[in-house]
Protein backbone atom coordinates (compact mmCIF):
# COMPACT_ATOMS: atom_id res chain seq x y z
CA UNK A 1 0.00 0.00 0.00
CA UNK A 2 1.09 3.29 -1.15
CA UNK A 3 1.23 5.99 1.55
CA UNK A 4 0.37 10.10 0.27
CA UNK A 5 3.40 12.12 0.10
CA UNK A 6 2.01 15.09 2.36
CA UNK A 7 4.49 17.39 2.31
CA UNK A 8 3.30 18.13 5.68
CA UNK A 9 5.82 16.15 7.88
CA UNK A 10 3.92 14.47 11.26
CA UNK A 11 3.63 16.05 14.25
CA UNK A 12 5.45 13.09 15.86
CA UNK A 13 6.48 10.86 13.41
CA UNK A 14 8.22 8.26 16.14
CA UNK A 15 8.18 7.64 19.84
CA UNK A 16 11.06 5.96 21.44
CA UNK A 17 11.72 6.14 25.11
CA UNK A 18 12.07 9.63 26.32
CA UNK A 19 13.01 11.00 22.58
CA UNK A 20 10.41 11.78 20.47
CA UNK A 21 10.71 14.15 16.95
CA UNK A 22 8.93 17.34 16.90
CA UNK A 23 8.23 19.30 13.95
CA UNK A 24 8.61 23.38 14.74
CA UNK A 25 7.22 25.83 12.32
CA UNK A 26 6.58 26.23 9.41
CA UNK A 27 3.60 28.39 10.69
CA UNK A 28 5.34 29.37 14.64
CA UNK A 29 5.54 33.07 15.76
CA UNK A 30 9.35 32.24 16.54
CA UNK A 31 10.88 31.29 13.50
CA UNK A 32 11.04 34.33 11.81
CA UNK A 33 8.94 33.24 9.04
CA UNK A 34 8.52 29.84 7.12
CA UNK A 35 11.35 27.92 8.70
CA UNK A 36 9.84 24.43 9.63
CA UNK A 37 12.69 22.76 11.99
CA UNK A 38 12.57 18.81 13.10
CA UNK A 39 13.57 18.21 16.32
CA UNK A 40 14.48 15.38 18.33
CA UNK A 41 13.83 16.08 21.54
CA UNK A 42 14.24 14.11 25.01
CA UNK A 43 12.19 16.13 27.67
CA UNK A 44 12.97 20.05 26.87
CA UNK A 45 16.36 18.76 25.19
CA UNK A 46 17.89 18.89 21.96
CA UNK A 47 18.76 15.81 20.95
CA UNK A 48 19.33 16.60 17.18
CA UNK A 49 18.15 19.50 14.77
CA UNK A 50 17.19 19.37 11.49
CA UNK A 51 16.40 22.76 9.48
CA UNK A 52 13.85 22.02 7.06
CA UNK A 53 14.17 25.02 3.90
CA UNK A 54 12.34 25.67 1.02
CA UNK A 55 8.62 26.99 2.20
CA UNK A 56 9.67 30.12 0.69
CA UNK A 57 10.61 28.99 -2.35
CA UNK A 58 9.80 31.60 -5.23
CA UNK A 59 12.10 30.79 -8.25
CA UNK A 60 13.71 34.63 -8.17
CA UNK A 61 17.00 33.64 -10.10
CA UNK A 62 14.98 31.85 -12.37
CA UNK A 63 12.54 34.73 -13.27
CA UNK A 64 15.12 36.97 -13.00
CA UNK A 65 16.65 35.30 -16.27
CA UNK A 66 13.41 36.01 -18.01
CA UNK A 67 13.45 39.68 -17.53
CA UNK A 68 15.70 42.82 -18.83
CA UNK A 69 18.32 44.17 -16.89
CA UNK A 70 16.54 46.40 -14.94
CA UNK A 71 13.65 44.78 -14.27
CA UNK A 72 15.11 41.78 -12.68
CA UNK A 73 16.18 44.37 -9.91
CA UNK A 74 12.79 44.62 -9.36
CA UNK A 75 12.60 41.00 -8.15
CA UNK A 76 15.85 40.64 -6.77
CA UNK A 77 14.87 43.52 -4.13
CA UNK A 78 12.35 40.88 -2.64
CA UNK A 79 15.18 38.56 -2.07
CA UNK A 80 16.37 40.05 1.48
CA UNK A 81 12.72 42.03 2.39
CA UNK A 82 14.38 43.42 5.14
CA UNK A 83 17.15 45.18 3.50
CA UNK A 84 16.05 45.53 -0.15
CA UNK A 85 18.35 48.02 -1.21
CA UNK A 86 21.33 46.08 -0.20
CA UNK A 87 20.50 43.41 -2.85
CA UNK A 88 19.47 46.15 -5.23
CA UNK A 89 23.18 48.11 -4.48
CA UNK A 90 25.07 44.21 -5.02
CA UNK A 91 23.20 43.36 -8.06
CA UNK A 92 23.67 46.91 -9.43
CA UNK A 93 27.62 46.93 -8.52
CA UNK A 94 27.77 43.90 -10.28
CA UNK A 95 26.08 44.67 -13.51
CA UNK A 96 28.34 48.01 -13.68
CA UNK A 97 31.32 45.74 -13.51
CA UNK A 98 29.96 44.27 -16.57
CA UNK A 99 29.22 47.14 -18.15
CA UNK A 100 32.64 48.95 -17.56
CA UNK A 101 30.88 51.70 -15.77
CA UNK A 102 32.20 51.25 -12.44
CA UNK A 103 34.61 54.36 -12.53
CA UNK A 104 32.14 56.51 -14.19
CA UNK A 105 29.26 56.73 -11.40
CA UNK A 106 28.97 60.35 -10.10
CA UNK A 107 30.57 60.89 -6.83
CA UNK A 108 26.84 61.76 -5.58
CA UNK A 109 25.11 59.07 -6.81
CA UNK A 110 28.03 56.94 -4.73
CA UNK A 111 27.09 58.83 -2.09
CA UNK A 112 23.32 58.16 -1.65
CA UNK A 113 23.73 54.78 -2.45
CA UNK A 114 25.75 53.91 0.87
CA UNK A 115 23.25 56.14 2.90
CA UNK A 116 20.60 53.70 1.18
CA UNK A 117 22.84 50.99 2.52
CA UNK A 118 23.34 52.25 6.05
CA UNK A 119 19.98 53.21 6.05
CA UNK A 120 18.82 49.76 5.45
CA UNK A 121 21.36 48.21 7.52
CA UNK A 122 19.59 50.33 10.57
CA UNK A 123 16.13 49.71 9.25
CA UNK A 124 16.98 46.03 9.42
CA UNK A 125 18.06 45.49 12.42
CA UNK A 126 15.63 47.27 13.98
CA UNK A 127 13.34 44.49 12.81
CA UNK A 128 15.54 41.80 13.82
CA UNK A 129 15.98 43.80 17.74
CA UNK A 130 12.29 44.31 17.78
CA UNK A 131 11.37 40.44 16.74
CA UNK A 132 14.29 38.94 18.79
CA UNK A 133 12.66 40.91 21.80
CA UNK A 134 9.30 39.52 21.46
CA UNK A 135 10.74 35.88 21.00
CA UNK A 136 12.12 36.59 24.90
CA UNK A 137 8.85 38.30 25.73
CA UNK A 138 10.50 42.00 25.83
CA UNK A 139 7.55 43.64 23.73
CA UNK A 140 8.11 46.76 24.21
CA UNK A 141 11.17 46.99 22.53
CA UNK A 142 9.40 45.94 19.34
CA UNK A 143 7.39 49.21 20.05
CA UNK A 144 10.73 51.51 19.73
CA UNK A 145 12.21 49.40 17.38
CA UNK A 146 9.75 49.77 14.86
CA UNK A 147 8.99 53.31 15.40
CA UNK A 148 12.17 54.02 14.57
CA UNK A 149 11.83 52.20 11.23
CA UNK A 150 9.39 54.06 10.71
CA UNK A 151 11.56 57.14 10.08
CA UNK A 152 14.14 55.30 8.02
CA UNK A 153 10.87 53.91 5.81
CA UNK A 154 9.80 57.62 5.44
CA UNK A 155 12.83 58.68 4.00
CA UNK A 156 12.78 55.66 1.54
CA UNK A 157 9.28 56.64 0.45
CA UNK A 158 10.27 59.96 0.00
CA UNK A 159 13.11 59.03 -2.01
CA UNK A 160 12.02 56.82 -4.30
CA UNK A 161 7.81 56.50 -3.83
CA UNK A 162 7.96 52.87 -1.93
CA UNK A 163 8.32 51.81 1.63
CA UNK A 164 9.56 48.96 1.43
CA UNK A 165 11.33 47.80 -2.24
CA UNK A 166 12.21 51.47 -3.25
CA UNK A 167 13.75 50.20 -6.43
CA UNK A 168 15.87 53.33 -5.70
CA UNK A 169 19.38 52.46 -6.62
CA UNK A 170 19.88 51.79 -10.21
CA UNK A 171 22.41 50.57 -12.49
CA UNK A 172 24.47 53.63 -13.47
CA UNK A 173 23.25 55.50 -10.25
CA UNK A 174 19.98 56.42 -8.27
CA UNK A 175 16.29 56.69 -10.11
CA UNK A 176 16.52 60.72 -9.00
CA UNK A 177 17.85 62.66 -7.04
CA UNK A 178 16.81 63.77 -3.32
CA UNK A 179 13.59 65.25 -2.79
CA UNK A 180 13.01 68.71 -1.29
CA UNK A 181 12.66 68.13 2.60
CA UNK A 182 14.76 65.00 2.45
CA UNK A 183 17.65 66.39 4.28
CA UNK A 184 15.52 67.91 7.27
CA UNK A 185 14.10 64.31 7.57
CA UNK A 186 17.33 62.84 7.56
CA UNK A 187 18.46 65.26 10.27
CA UNK A 188 15.53 64.46 12.58
CA UNK A 189 16.37 60.99 12.42
CA UNK A 190 19.78 61.60 13.04
CA UNK A 191 18.98 63.72 16.18
CA UNK A 192 16.64 61.16 17.60
CA UNK A 193 18.88 58.33 17.01
CA UNK A 194 21.55 58.24 19.87
CA UNK A 195 18.32 58.66 22.35
CA UNK A 196 16.95 55.74 21.12
CA UNK A 197 19.55 53.97 21.31
CA UNK A 198 20.09 54.45 24.73
CA UNK A 199 16.36 53.95 25.31
CA UNK A 200 16.79 50.46 23.88
CA UNK A 201 20.15 49.84 25.51
CA UNK A 202 18.51 50.37 28.85
CA UNK A 203 15.39 48.03 27.98
CA UNK A 204 17.49 45.04 26.85
CA UNK A 205 20.90 45.40 27.12
CA UNK A 206 21.40 45.94 31.15
CA UNK A 207 18.08 43.89 31.37
CA UNK A 208 19.41 40.68 33.98
CA UNK A 209 16.53 38.81 32.31
CA UNK A 210 17.33 39.28 28.48
CA UNK A 211 21.25 38.39 30.12
CA UNK A 212 19.93 35.05 31.45
CA UNK A 213 18.21 34.05 27.81
CA UNK A 214 21.29 35.26 25.49
CA UNK A 215 24.64 34.52 27.47
CA UNK A 216 26.10 31.43 27.07
CA UNK A 217 23.72 30.11 24.59
CA UNK A 218 24.51 29.07 21.20
CA UNK A 219 28.21 29.41 21.47
CA UNK A 220 30.28 29.23 17.99
CA UNK A 221 33.71 28.98 18.00
CA UNK A 222 36.19 30.77 15.75
CA UNK A 223 36.53 27.40 13.56
CA UNK A 224 33.11 26.59 13.72
CA UNK A 225 32.40 30.18 12.07
CA UNK A 226 34.82 29.12 9.30
CA UNK A 227 33.72 25.98 8.76
CA UNK A 228 30.23 26.78 8.22
CA UNK A 229 30.99 29.94 6.14
CA UNK A 230 29.04 32.01 8.83
CA UNK A 231 29.42 35.43 7.62
CA UNK A 232 28.10 39.12 9.51
CA UNK A 233 27.36 39.91 12.65
CA UNK A 234 27.49 36.28 13.67
CA UNK A 235 31.05 35.43 12.57
CA UNK A 236 32.09 39.17 14.25
CA UNK A 237 30.53 38.42 17.38
CA UNK A 238 33.16 35.01 17.65
CA UNK A 239 36.06 37.34 17.07
CA UNK A 240 36.84 37.58 13.08
CA UNK A 241 37.09 41.30 11.76
CA UNK A 242 35.53 40.15 8.54
CA UNK A 243 33.34 42.56 7.19
CA UNK A 244 33.24 43.22 3.45
CA UNK A 245 33.20 46.72 3.51
CA UNK A 246 36.58 46.75 5.02
CA UNK A 247 37.98 43.71 3.24
CA UNK A 248 37.15 44.27 -0.23
CA UNK A 249 35.96 48.18 0.04
CA UNK A 250 33.08 49.08 -3.07
CA UNK A 251 31.15 52.05 -3.84
CA UNK A 252 33.05 54.50 -1.85
CA UNK A 253 33.45 52.60 1.43
CA UNK A 254 36.88 53.62 1.45
CA UNK A 255 36.46 57.30 2.14
CA UNK A 256 34.47 56.63 5.38
CA UNK A 257 34.95 56.02 8.53
CA UNK A 258 33.64 53.30 11.08
CA UNK A 259 34.76 50.72 13.07
CA UNK A 260 34.60 46.82 12.42
CA UNK A 261 33.01 45.51 15.51
CA UNK A 262 33.93 42.34 16.80
CA UNK A 263 33.43 40.39 20.07
CA UNK A 264 34.80 37.21 21.36
CA UNK A 265 32.75 35.58 23.46
CA UNK A 266 30.59 33.98 20.37
CA UNK A 267 27.07 33.50 22.34
CA UNK A 268 23.83 35.11 21.24
CA UNK A 269 24.26 38.18 23.82
CA UNK A 270 27.61 39.23 21.27
CA UNK A 271 25.61 38.40 18.32
CA UNK A 272 23.24 40.72 20.47
CA UNK A 273 25.61 43.25 21.09
CA UNK A 274 27.53 43.17 17.68
CA UNK A 275 24.27 44.39 15.73
CA UNK A 276 23.13 47.31 18.33
CA UNK A 277 26.87 48.99 17.87
CA UNK A 278 26.42 48.27 14.24
CA UNK A 279 23.35 50.03 14.11
CA UNK A 280 25.58 52.83 15.85
CA UNK A 281 28.78 52.98 13.57
CA UNK A 282 26.05 52.85 10.34
CA UNK A 283 24.42 55.94 11.82
CA UNK A 284 27.93 57.31 12.07
CA UNK A 285 28.25 56.37 8.07
CA UNK A 286 25.20 58.55 7.21
CA UNK A 287 26.41 61.22 9.34
CA UNK A 288 29.65 61.36 7.54
CA UNK A 289 27.69 61.34 4.04
CA UNK A 290 24.79 63.47 4.98
CA UNK A 291 28.08 66.64 5.73
CA UNK A 292 29.99 65.36 2.50
CA UNK A 293 27.10 65.47 0.11
CA UNK A 294 27.82 67.86 -2.91
CA UNK A 295 25.10 68.90 -5.45
CA UNK A 296 25.70 67.38 -8.84
CA UNK A 297 24.80 64.57 -11.60
CA UNK A 298 22.77 61.67 -9.82
CA UNK A 299 23.51 58.88 -12.29
CA UNK A 300 25.72 58.07 -15.63
CA UNK A 301 25.78 60.09 -18.52
CA UNK A 302 25.73 57.59 -20.80
CA UNK A 303 21.79 57.27 -22.57
CA UNK A 304 22.77 53.97 -23.69
CA UNK A 305 22.40 52.64 -19.84
CA UNK A 306 20.62 55.24 -18.29
CA UNK A 307 17.20 57.06 -19.45
CA UNK A 308 17.58 60.65 -20.55
CA UNK A 309 16.00 62.70 -18.20
CA UNK A 310 12.08 62.67 -19.02
CA UNK A 311 12.14 66.95 -19.62
CA UNK A 312 14.44 66.07 -22.54
CA UNK A 313 11.86 63.71 -24.11
CA UNK A 314 9.51 66.91 -26.10
CA UNK A 315 12.90 68.31 -27.08
CA UNK A 316 15.28 65.88 -28.45
CA UNK A 317 14.63 63.27 -30.93
CA UNK A 318 17.72 61.85 -29.79
CA UNK A 319 16.53 61.81 -26.22
CA UNK A 320 13.20 60.25 -27.25
CA UNK A 321 14.52 57.02 -29.32
CA UNK A 322 16.90 56.52 -26.62
CA UNK A 323 14.48 56.56 -23.85
CA UNK A 324 12.12 54.13 -26.05
CA UNK A 325 15.22 52.02 -26.98
CA UNK A 326 15.38 51.48 -22.98
CA UNK A 327 11.96 51.21 -21.62
CA UNK A 328 11.23 48.64 -24.80
CA UNK A 329 14.15 46.56 -24.90
CA UNK A 330 16.44 47.41 -22.01
CA UNK A 331 20.25 47.88 -22.61
CA UNK A 332 23.03 45.03 -23.10
CA UNK A 333 25.63 44.02 -21.46
CA UNK A 334 28.68 42.63 -23.14
CA UNK A 335 29.49 38.96 -22.23
CA UNK A 336 31.04 38.10 -18.96
CA UNK A 337 30.78 37.00 -15.33
CA UNK A 338 31.61 38.50 -12.39
CA UNK A 339 31.30 38.08 -8.61
CA UNK A 340 30.26 41.22 -6.40
CA UNK A 341 29.64 41.34 -3.06
CA UNK A 342 28.19 43.90 -0.32
CA UNK A 343 28.20 43.65 3.47
CA UNK A 344 24.71 43.17 3.83
CA UNK A 345 22.45 43.26 7.42
CA UNK A 346 23.06 39.70 7.72
CA UNK A 347 26.53 38.97 6.35
CA UNK A 348 28.28 39.11 3.08
CA UNK A 349 25.60 39.30 0.46
CA UNK A 350 27.37 38.44 -3.22
CA UNK A 351 25.71 37.96 -7.11
CA UNK A 352 27.57 36.10 -9.23
CA UNK A 353 26.35 37.43 -12.53
CA UNK A 354 25.99 35.88 -15.97
CA UNK A 355 25.93 38.02 -19.44
CA UNK A 356 26.05 36.63 -22.84
CA UNK A 357 25.70 39.82 -24.27
CA UNK A 358 21.82 40.07 -24.58
CA UNK A 359 19.46 42.17 -23.12
CA UNK A 360 18.53 40.09 -20.10
CA UNK A 361 20.93 38.11 -17.29
CA UNK A 362 22.32 35.18 -18.60
CA UNK A 363 22.25 33.57 -14.92
CA UNK A 364 21.75 35.58 -11.41
CA UNK A 365 23.36 33.58 -8.87
CA UNK A 366 23.00 34.66 -5.48
CA UNK A 367 24.96 34.42 -2.31
CA UNK A 368 22.48 34.96 0.48
CA UNK A 369 24.05 35.42 3.89
CA UNK A 370 21.16 33.97 5.67
CA UNK A 371 21.42 30.40 3.84
CA UNK A 372 24.90 29.76 4.98
CA UNK A 373 24.27 31.45 8.44
CA UNK A 374 21.27 28.96 9.17
CA UNK A 375 23.54 25.89 8.88
CA UNK A 376 24.85 26.67 12.36
CA UNK A 377 21.59 26.13 13.45
CA UNK A 378 22.46 22.43 13.51
CA UNK A 379 25.47 22.65 15.27
CA UNK A 380 24.10 24.90 17.83
CA UNK A 381 21.26 23.56 18.73
CA UNK A 382 21.76 19.97 20.29
CA UNK A 383 22.10 20.12 23.72
CA UNK A 384 20.04 23.28 24.69
CA UNK A 385 16.70 23.32 25.53
CA UNK A 386 13.91 24.27 23.06
CA UNK A 387 13.62 27.68 24.49
CA UNK A 388 17.01 28.60 23.67
CA UNK A 389 16.58 27.31 19.99
CA UNK A 390 14.54 30.45 19.37
CA UNK A 391 17.18 32.48 20.88
CA UNK A 392 19.50 30.89 18.78
CA UNK A 393 17.20 31.78 15.39
CA UNK A 394 16.84 34.81 16.63
CA UNK A 395 20.36 35.70 17.15
CA UNK A 396 21.13 34.38 13.53
CA UNK A 397 18.69 36.26 12.24
CA UNK A 398 17.80 34.95 9.00
CA UNK A 399 15.27 36.29 6.32
CA UNK A 400 13.27 33.15 4.52
CA UNK A 401 12.88 35.59 1.46
CA UNK A 402 16.94 35.40 0.94
CA UNK A 403 17.11 31.58 2.38
CA UNK A 404 14.94 29.97 -0.06
CA UNK A 405 14.87 32.86 -3.02
CA UNK B 1 -30.00 51.49 18.95
CA UNK B 2 -32.13 53.83 20.88
CA UNK B 3 -31.90 55.40 24.26
CA UNK B 4 -34.40 54.18 26.61
CA UNK B 5 -36.05 56.45 29.60
CA UNK B 6 -34.04 55.16 32.13
CA UNK B 7 -30.34 54.31 31.83
CA UNK B 8 -30.62 52.01 29.21
CA UNK B 9 -30.36 50.87 25.56
CA UNK B 10 -32.68 49.00 22.96
CA UNK B 11 -30.68 47.08 20.61
CA UNK B 12 -31.54 43.73 18.61
CA UNK B 13 -28.97 40.94 20.11
CA UNK B 14 -28.20 40.39 16.65
CA UNK B 15 -26.47 44.06 16.42
CA UNK B 16 -25.28 43.85 19.53
CA UNK B 17 -23.45 40.26 19.51
CA UNK B 18 -22.12 41.59 15.66
CA UNK B 19 -20.75 44.89 16.88
CA UNK B 20 -18.41 42.58 19.48
CA UNK B 21 -17.51 40.29 16.59
CA UNK B 22 -16.08 42.77 14.48
CA UNK B 23 -14.22 44.41 17.32
CA UNK B 24 -12.25 41.81 17.96
CA UNK B 25 -11.41 40.07 15.14
CA UNK B 26 -7.84 38.56 16.03
CA UNK B 27 -5.53 37.42 13.30
CA UNK B 28 -3.27 34.75 12.87
CA UNK B 29 0.74 34.56 13.25
CA UNK B 30 1.25 33.86 10.00
CA UNK B 31 3.90 35.68 8.16
CA UNK B 32 4.81 34.26 4.51
CA UNK B 33 7.70 37.24 3.08
CA UNK B 34 7.62 41.03 2.79
CA UNK B 35 4.40 41.71 3.55
CA UNK B 36 4.84 40.26 6.92
CA UNK B 37 6.97 42.71 7.92
CA UNK B 38 4.11 45.38 6.90
CA UNK B 39 1.88 42.91 9.21
CA UNK B 40 4.11 44.07 11.39
CA UNK B 41 3.96 47.93 10.65
CA UNK B 42 1.04 47.80 11.07
CA UNK B 43 0.59 46.59 15.01
CA UNK B 44 3.37 49.10 15.64
CA UNK B 45 2.59 52.05 17.20
CA UNK B 46 2.62 54.39 13.69
CA UNK B 47 -0.37 52.45 12.53
CA UNK B 48 -1.65 51.08 15.54
CA UNK B 49 -3.97 48.22 14.90
CA UNK B 50 -5.22 48.17 18.20
CA UNK B 51 -7.21 50.55 17.47
CA UNK B 52 -9.68 48.19 15.25
CA UNK B 53 -9.42 45.64 18.23
CA UNK B 54 -7.19 43.16 16.03
CA UNK B 55 -3.67 43.20 18.11
CA UNK B 56 -4.70 40.29 19.87
CA UNK B 57 -2.36 38.02 17.04
CA UNK B 58 -3.22 34.24 17.85
CA UNK B 59 -0.29 31.88 17.27
CA UNK B 60 -2.44 29.13 17.30
CA UNK B 61 -5.35 29.03 14.47
CA UNK B 62 -7.62 27.47 16.82
CA UNK B 63 -7.82 31.06 18.45
CA UNK B 64 -7.61 33.16 15.48
CA UNK B 65 -10.70 34.58 13.41
CA UNK B 66 -8.67 35.99 10.93
CA UNK B 67 -5.93 35.04 8.09
CA UNK B 68 -3.85 37.90 6.83
CA UNK B 69 -2.16 35.88 4.16
CA UNK B 70 0.75 38.28 3.99
CA UNK B 71 2.99 37.49 1.14
CA UNK B 72 3.94 34.95 -1.42
CA UNK B 73 3.05 31.71 -1.19
CA UNK B 74 4.81 28.66 -2.50
CA UNK B 75 3.93 25.65 -3.99
CA UNK B 76 5.68 24.11 -0.54
CA UNK B 77 3.38 25.87 1.76
CA UNK B 78 0.61 26.14 0.09
CA UNK B 79 -0.93 23.08 1.61
CA UNK B 80 0.35 24.33 4.86
CA UNK B 81 -1.31 27.54 4.28
CA UNK B 82 -4.94 25.57 3.34
CA UNK B 83 -4.13 22.93 6.83
CA UNK B 84 -4.04 26.39 8.55
CA UNK B 85 -7.22 27.36 7.69
CA UNK B 86 -8.89 24.24 7.93
CA UNK B 87 -7.90 24.27 11.57
CA UNK B 88 -9.34 27.55 12.32
CA UNK B 89 -12.78 27.70 14.00
CA UNK B 90 -15.62 29.18 12.22
CA UNK B 91 -16.14 32.04 11.97
CA UNK B 92 -13.09 33.21 9.37
CA UNK B 93 -12.07 35.46 7.31
CA UNK B 94 -8.98 35.76 5.13
CA UNK B 95 -7.55 38.63 3.74
CA UNK B 96 -5.26 38.32 0.79
CA UNK B 97 -2.07 40.63 1.53
CA UNK B 98 -0.49 41.69 -1.69
CA UNK B 99 -0.44 41.48 -4.86
CA UNK B 100 1.77 37.52 -4.47
CA UNK B 101 -0.98 36.30 -2.83
CA UNK B 102 -3.51 37.79 -4.81
CA UNK B 103 -2.59 36.62 -8.19
CA UNK B 104 1.13 35.90 -7.84
CA UNK B 105 2.46 39.30 -8.50
CA UNK B 106 5.65 39.90 -10.23
CA UNK B 107 6.42 35.83 -9.69
CA UNK B 108 4.16 34.67 -12.69
CA UNK B 109 6.40 31.56 -12.37
CA UNK B 110 6.52 27.70 -11.06
CA UNK B 111 7.09 28.31 -7.92
CA UNK B 112 4.55 29.83 -6.39
CA UNK B 113 0.65 29.54 -6.15
CA UNK B 114 -1.00 32.15 -9.09
CA UNK B 115 -3.37 33.35 -6.35
CA UNK B 116 -4.41 32.02 -2.97
CA UNK B 117 -8.21 32.21 -3.62
CA UNK B 118 -7.55 29.01 -5.76
CA UNK B 119 -6.64 27.59 -2.47
CA UNK B 120 -8.48 29.11 0.35
CA UNK B 121 -11.93 30.97 -0.25
CA UNK B 122 -10.56 34.97 0.28
CA UNK B 123 -12.93 37.63 1.64
CA UNK B 124 -10.77 41.15 1.21
CA UNK B 125 -7.77 41.82 -1.40
CA UNK B 126 -5.02 44.06 -0.58
CA UNK B 127 -3.57 45.75 -3.25
CA UNK B 128 0.18 46.78 -3.37
CA UNK B 129 3.86 45.33 -3.04
CA UNK B 130 3.84 45.35 -0.59
CA UNK B 131 0.74 47.12 0.72
CA UNK B 132 1.08 50.11 3.17
CA UNK B 133 -0.19 48.71 6.60
CA UNK B 134 -2.65 51.86 6.08
CA UNK B 135 -4.13 49.59 3.25
CA UNK B 136 -3.86 46.62 5.76
CA UNK B 137 -6.07 48.33 8.29
CA UNK B 138 -8.48 49.42 5.76
CA UNK B 139 -9.07 45.59 4.78
CA UNK B 140 -9.87 44.99 8.48
CA UNK B 141 -12.48 47.67 8.26
CA UNK B 142 -13.80 46.27 5.27
CA UNK B 143 -13.86 42.65 7.12
CA UNK B 144 -15.75 44.47 10.16
CA UNK B 145 -18.13 46.11 7.94
CA UNK B 146 -18.80 42.17 6.50
CA UNK B 147 -19.59 41.27 10.14
CA UNK B 148 -21.56 43.80 11.00
CA UNK B 149 -23.62 43.56 7.89
CA UNK B 150 -24.08 39.90 8.59
CA UNK B 151 -22.09 38.78 5.63
CA UNK B 152 -20.82 35.41 5.16
CA UNK B 153 -19.26 33.82 7.66
CA UNK B 154 -20.89 36.12 10.07
CA UNK B 155 -21.73 34.73 13.61
CA UNK B 156 -25.02 33.70 12.72
CA UNK B 157 -24.73 33.24 9.88
CA UNK B 158 -25.11 29.00 10.25
CA UNK B 159 -28.02 29.60 11.75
Amino acid sequence: MSMTTSPLTPEIVSQDGNAMVLSMGPQHPSTHGVLQIMLEISGENIVKAEPEIGYLHTGIEKTAENLFWSQAQTVIERMDYLAPSSNAYCYCLAVEQLLGITDRIPERAKQIRVMQAELTRIASHCVWLGTHGIDLGALSAFFYCFDMREKILDLQEAAGGARMHPNYLRVGGVQADLPSGFMEQLDALIEMFPGRMRDLRKLLQANPILQDRLVDVGIMSQEEAQEWSITGPSLRATGIAYDVRRAFPYGGYEAYEFDVITRTEGDSYARFLVRLDEMEQSMRIVRQVRDALKPGPIAIDDTKVMPPPKETIALSMEALIHHFKIMTEGFRVPPGDVYQAVEGPRGELGYYVVSDGGNRPYRVRTRPPSLYNLQALKGLAPGNLIADLVVIIGSLDPVFGEVDR
Amino acid sequence: MEVGPGHFLLAKLDDVARWAQSSSVWPLTMGLACCAIEMMSATAPEYDIGRLGSEVFRASPRQADLMIVSGRVAQKMAPVVKRLFDQMADPKWVISMGACASSGGVFDNYAIVQGVDTIIPVDVYVPGCPPTPDGLLYAVNLIQQQIREGGRGGLLART
